[in-house]
């Protein structure tokens, strides 16, 4: 085991289990339970609220392979990273500042709280809460095995004792804190990512003997890679373009996303976000793809996608150093982790269990509950990863854009149409998933469809479906109540 | 006392129609240069590139020069157009005296 290395990681975890401790204790003071730890008590600033974020829209992109893809296919896959900066500004500037007031006044601490009483049809509920359960339990179980992953190839133990130690570390952190402590350490992880990625493609830089030699080295061992066309020129314009229904406006719709857009404290912490997180999420997006283009000529040969960062971390950069950087994805795949943790169990306890199962449990028993469901999954979880079944990789594979296809609609015309309702959503969510996975398995098998991602038809077809059955079953216009449901009578 | 929460909560939607709007216009512009720049210098051969900067032109101009220019515009909206409000209706009297 490289010291060295593992030093400074093991610093950074423990550095990361106070802070799940030190907000546990806040959290003992504060007056409702379901919003404090689903959502923090809706009190993050502008720091806070840019960085976890910026953390949550990483996932969707380490999802994409990242730096790996980059290093094999060249600048191409850069260019089509930097489609997230939009998710910068656009998540803030869209849900904005009518979600957060709509939201306050429903009570909502989940997208699916928004929904429920927006549409007010129980239909809507469950097919949310089926969707939520099934794509994101996915998508987190294959952040276990990647976690594991990389715990196993810097310290060099067993895959299920690098498992066992990620999951132990995620459930204890995850069950004292909260989403308060996800906050935090998202906070903490994207200071670390910003400065982390800047060093090592410095450090990439120095090592390719600067930025001309590199580009010379690529440009002899094949053109294509500094063209936006990838390496074969299998990339087209249009396909690279699709991207920014993936991983740039797409991303309004994730349930991840959308729960911290409901977070924010006041406008002054929303719009230093907006600022905050654009800035970051380009740098760290430009940064991390760059690194993965430039060690390309500066290590040659890296078979496995997911290990260029890390091999060229601890190729480039003294072994602490490269400890505290490496200390980074692992944050970031933690902190994915117990978000999407807290996600899966909201939706099983407050949309399933409180809706109806037990609407008068009490807050006592939610507590008990919340923290029970988010431990028994976790152990799932961990159970799954140990082998993972393929129709495990097979949904997570296409998790975010599923939930895309099924909620964007939903989503925003319920905010900003008046006349969209019940029909409207429960086609629309219908229509996207089905065709969703319909597309993916023909594209799987034929390639392309119209060459664009899997995700941009389903878009459009819901997107047609939800106005078409909300004109067809047309009821009067919608208006959000004008104060808290609670108090008005 | 109806009627004012009304008009209040008219102007506040109002206001966040506006800035979503902005969101909007701000992605297409983003997605416009982007492109444009990619594509419209990236597709001549290889070897007939210029580099800025070490870079590519085509990338320094879609991807770096692009990003900071979207940050720059980032900062105007904030700076500029978007408007400060408050999120809880509890908080409506006092803020009410303020803007009126």
């Amino acid at each position: 085991m490289n010291w060295g290395v593992v030093f400074p990681l093991i610093i950074f975890v423990i550095v990361v289990f106070l802070v799940g401790i030190w907000s546990n204790r806040k959290m003992a003071g504060s007056k409702s339970f379901l919003s404090d730890y689903f959502l923090g008590s809706r009190e993050f600033g502008g720091l806070v609220l840019a960085m976890t974020m910026v953390a949550t829209y990483g996932s969707a992109s380490s999802f994409l392979g990242g730096p790996g893809a980059a290093y094999s296919i060249g600048l191409g896959w850069v260019l089509l990273a930097m489609s997230q900066v939009a998710t910068g500004y656009f998540v803030l500037l869209v849900l904005g500042k009518k979600f957060a007031i709509v939201t306050r006044r429903f009570n909502a601490v989940t997208l699916i709280d928004f929904l429920k009483e927006r549409y007010k049809s129980s239909a809507v509920v469950l097919l949310s809460a089926v969707s939520i359960i099934v794509f994101l339990f996915s998508a987190m179980a294959a952040q276990w095995v990647g976690g594991a992953y990389l715990i196993q190839s810097i310290t060099g133990i067993s895959y299920v004792s690098a498992l066992f130690i990620f999951t132990i570390s995620v459930l204890i952190y995850v069950v004292i804190g909260g989403f308060r402590a996800v906050a935090m350490t998202d906070t903490i992880q994207g200071v670390v990512m910003f400065f982390g990625t800047l060093v090592l493609l410095i450090a990439v830089v120095i090592a390719g003997g600067g930025l001309n030699n590199i580009f010379a080295d690529l440009m002899n061992e094949n053109p294509n890679l500094v063209t936006p066309y990838g390496q074969d020129g299998q990339l087209t314009g249009l396909y690279v373009s699709s991207f920014w229904i993936l991983v740039g406006v797409g991303v309004v719709a994730l349930p991840q996303v959308a729960v911290r857009a409901m977070s924010y404290k006041n406008a002054k912490s929303m719009h230093r976000a907006l600022l905050i997180g654009t800035i970051v999420v380009g740098f760290i997006m430009l940064n991390m793809h760059l690194i993965g283009v430039f060690a390309r000529p500066v290590l040659p040969g890296i078979e496995v996608a997911d290990q260029v960062i890390p091999m060229v971390a601890l190729d480039v950069l003294p072994p602490w150093l490269a400890g505290i950087i490496l200390a980074a994805p692992l944050a970031a795949m933690m902190s994915t982790v117990d978000s999407l943790l807290l996600l899966v169990s909201s939706s099983i306890v407050k949309d399933v269990y409180i809706n109806y199962v037990k609407p008068d449990a009490t807050e006592s028993l939610v507590k008990k509950l919340s923290l029970g469901v988010t431990a028994v999954i976790g152990t799932v979880a961990f159970l799954l990863a140990i082998s993972p079944p393929e129709l495990l990789i097979f949904l997570n594979l296409f998790a975010f854009g599923g939930l895309e296809a099924a909620f964007i609609w939903p989503l925003v015309l319920g905010l900003y149409w008046k006349f969209a309702n019940k029909y409207g959503a429960i086609a629309s969510m219908i229509a996207g998933i089905t065709s969703y996975i319909g597309i993916h398995l023909y594209n799987e098998q034929y390639g392309e469809l119209l060459g664009v991602h899997t995700v941009t038809i389903p878009v459009v077809l819901s997107l047609i479906t939800f106005i078409v059955f909300s004109l067809l079953f047309k009821q009067e216009a919608y208006y959000f109540p004008t104060k808290n449901i609670n108090k008005s009578a | 006392m109806n009627q004012k929460h009304e008009g209040k909560l008219e102007h506040r939607f109002k206001i966040a129609h506006r800035e979503a709007l902005i969101g909007c216009a701000l992605a297409i512009f983003n997605f416009v240069w982007w492109y444009g720049f990619a594509y419209g210098m990236g597709s001549k051969a290889p070897e007939e590139y210029t580099f800025i900067l070490g870079f590519p032109a085509w990338f320094f101009f879609s991807c770096i020069l692009g990003f900071l220019v979207v940050v720059g515009l980032v900062w105007y909206i904030v700076k500029f157009q978007l408007k400060d409000m408050p999120f809880e209706d509890e908080e409506d009297e006092s803020n009410e005296v303020n803007s009126a």
